[in-house]
């Protein structure tokens, strides 16, 4: 039931960033979230977007190297103490995190927290036996 | 399947002729040289030593050595064995480690040294059915004349492609069926990777044999190449000085190159005192070219530490066999006073399973030599999270240091960044020769 997060790898050098946004704006691809992971190197960009597929051919025509990664994601109330709450069920349940970012609903009250954990699968059944609804591709993103 | 032979003869002749015509040409080169080159002249005579000396070919220990010293010194005619207007062709090599040396030879001597590349191309199979391709470069540089007229020699159908312009080699492989690709190492990787870009499968192209050379290859890259092209990889040695590539040559055992004895007479000594080593030991490759007309080098140390065997071989050439040269001794590296050649750490790279891209670059901070590493990552080992390619960095830095002994820096970059070459490869950046 996991989304799909489009990983690609940025080369930690002066318009590389950049470039590869050009790429998406022009082909009309809209960014729903974003995170980057930098080291000496080289970076990390994780993206959740409307039209994956168009972006993956866009990127890899492109000579851009770019991977789909399945991710967890869930949908918390937009309050105080809730990614607490939730992340204290996964350590619970010993769910190990990998790395996660947050977007807010641009519709409704809520928030949803993008998880990367080793298995999705486990790790949305404890949080869906907790309460929380976690998102599959075919749920509308509220692009 | 009959083993292939351009003169079989020659290649199959029993060791004690060999050695016997080799003794009776040495005495005849030596006399040739020492009349007709002062220079080389002035060497023997300060060694005390005659052409009259030069007996048997043992006896050409007692010759004097040249280097690419001499070379420069007797820069452009100095080393001229017949009058100029007995020449008909001129090379030369690259110039990037100094002044260029200038090769000159006579009708004869292209002759020959195109009857060497012949024997190369037959004993990867090639006969007059074949279409070789011919991916060095022309003009000075000996890679492309030397193999396109082995090729001419052999009757093949020989495709002047010289080096470059990629989609055009793939265009030609593809529809004039080439069989054997001529070129350098790095550039028959690069051909076999813009194949795979195009979706041409390794088995959908006619090529069956590949002879590389020029610039120093690992057995590992051996590997990558024969999977990316779908052929069998052969290695052909030579230097611009003894006239270009076919000094020796490998056969279908793939077991160390056959050097053409019948015209170069091959010693191994020991780098630091020039006393000749014996058979099966590590040392300097020494060449003497025994019937060269224009451009006739005596004892010409190589700078290529290499080892020679003369067990028999299963193709039935009797000539003796050079190892795959470690690389040539001004290719060493000496970081923090570790001997290192660019060849170790491809080995390395190769059986981690990277791409044969990439770029070592030396330099000093602080006094301490630094080695950084930039290799690129592949598609297929491409992890979405920081640790995975910190670990990936950290197992490529262990076995690299297992090997070398001293620990490097790795930058996994992107694919694709690391410039590719349609000739010899530059791979070694070192920055501390600015310091100095």
């Amino acid at each position: 039931m996991a989304i799909q997060q489009l990983t690609i790898f940025v080369e930690n050098k002066k318009g590389k960033l950049v470039e590869i946004t050009k790429m998406l704006a022009e082909n009309g691809i809209n960014m729903r979230a974003l995170s980057i992971a930098d080291t000496r190197d080289f970076g990390i960009l994780r993206l959740i977007v409307d039209d994956i597929q168009k972006a993956l051919v866009v990127l890899a025509e492109n000579g851009v190297m770019v991977k789909i990664t399945d991710v967890v994601a869930a949908e918390l109330p937009h309050k105080p103490g809730s990614l607490n709450a939730t992340l204290t069920v996964l350590a619970d349940a010993g769910v190990n995190v990998e790395y996660l970012y947050a977007f807010l609903s641009s519709k409704g009250q809520g928030a949803y927290v993008v998880l990367r954990v080793a298995d999705n699968a486990a790790a949305e059944k404890v949080l869906n036996e907790a309460g929380y609804r976690t998102l599959s591709m075919d749920d509308e993103l509220e692009f | 399947m009959p083993i292939n032979y351009y003169q079989k003869d020659i290649e199959t002749m029993p060791r004690e002729q060999i050695r016997a015509l080799q003794e009776e040409k040495l005495k005849k080169q030596v006399k040739h040289v020492y009349e007709h080159v002062p220079y080389y002249r002035d060497l023997m005579d300060k060694k005390g030593v005659k052409p009259e000396d030069i007996k048997t070919l043992d006896d050409i220990q007692k010759l004097p050595f040249i280097s690419k010293y001499d070379l420069r010194e007797t820069y452009p005619y100095g080393m001229l064995a017949v009058p100029l207007k007995d020449c008909v062709r001129i090379q030369s090599t690259s110039g990037t480690t100094g002044k260029r040396v200038i090769a000159y030879y006579t009708q004869h001597d292209v002759d020959l040294w195109e009857e060497c590349c012949a024997r190369a191309i037959a004993a990867v199979g090639g006969t007059p059915e074949d279409v070789v391709q011919v991916a060095y470069g022309y003009g000075l540089f000996t890679g492309g004349p030397g193999l396109n007229g082995g090729s001419h020699k052999l009757g093949s159908l020989t495709l002047p492609m010289s080096s470059g312009n990629t989609d055009r080699q793939i265009q030609f492989i593809q529809d004039l069926k080439a069989t054997i690709l001529c070129c350098t190492p790095s550039y028959a990787a690069y051909i076999g990777e813009a194949m795979k870009e195009k979706g041409i499968k390794p088995e959908d192209n006619t090529l069956k044999a590949g002879i590389f050379g020029a610039e120093p290859w690992t057995e590992e890259m051996r590997r990558d190449i024969e999977k990316s092209l779908g052929i069998k990889a052969y290695d052909i040695y030579g230097l611009t000085e003894t006239s270009g590539p076919g000094v020796s040559f490998e056969c279908e055992e793939q077991h160390g190159m056959h050097i053409n004895e019948d015209h170069f007479y091959a010693e191994i000594i020991d780098p630091e005192t020039g006393e000749v080593l014996p058979e099966g030991s590590e040392g300097e490759l020494v060449f003497t070219s025994l019937d060269k007309e224009a451009f006739p080098l005596l004892r010409y140390r190589t700078r290529d530490l290499c080892v020679l065997t003369s067990e028999p071989c299963s193709c039935g050439r009797t000539f003796i066999r050079m190892k795959k040269p470690k690389g040539r001794s001004d290719d060493m590296l000496i970081i923090r006073g570790v001997n290192v050649f660019p060849s170790q750490i491809e080995t390395v790279l190769l059986n981690e399973g990277y791409a044969p891209n990439y770029r070592i670059e030396v330099d000093r901070v602080n006094n301490t030599d630094t080695l950084d590493v930039y290799v690129e990552l592949t598609p297929e080992r491409f992890a979405d999270t920081v640790s995975e390619i910190d670990k990936m960095e950290r197992e490529l830095a262990g076995a690299i240091t297992n090997i070398l002994g001293i620990h490097p820096v790795i930058h996994l970059v992107a694919p694709k960044s690391i410039q590719r070459s349609e000739g010899k490869a530059v791979r070694v950046i070192d920055r501390r020769k600015l310091h100095d």
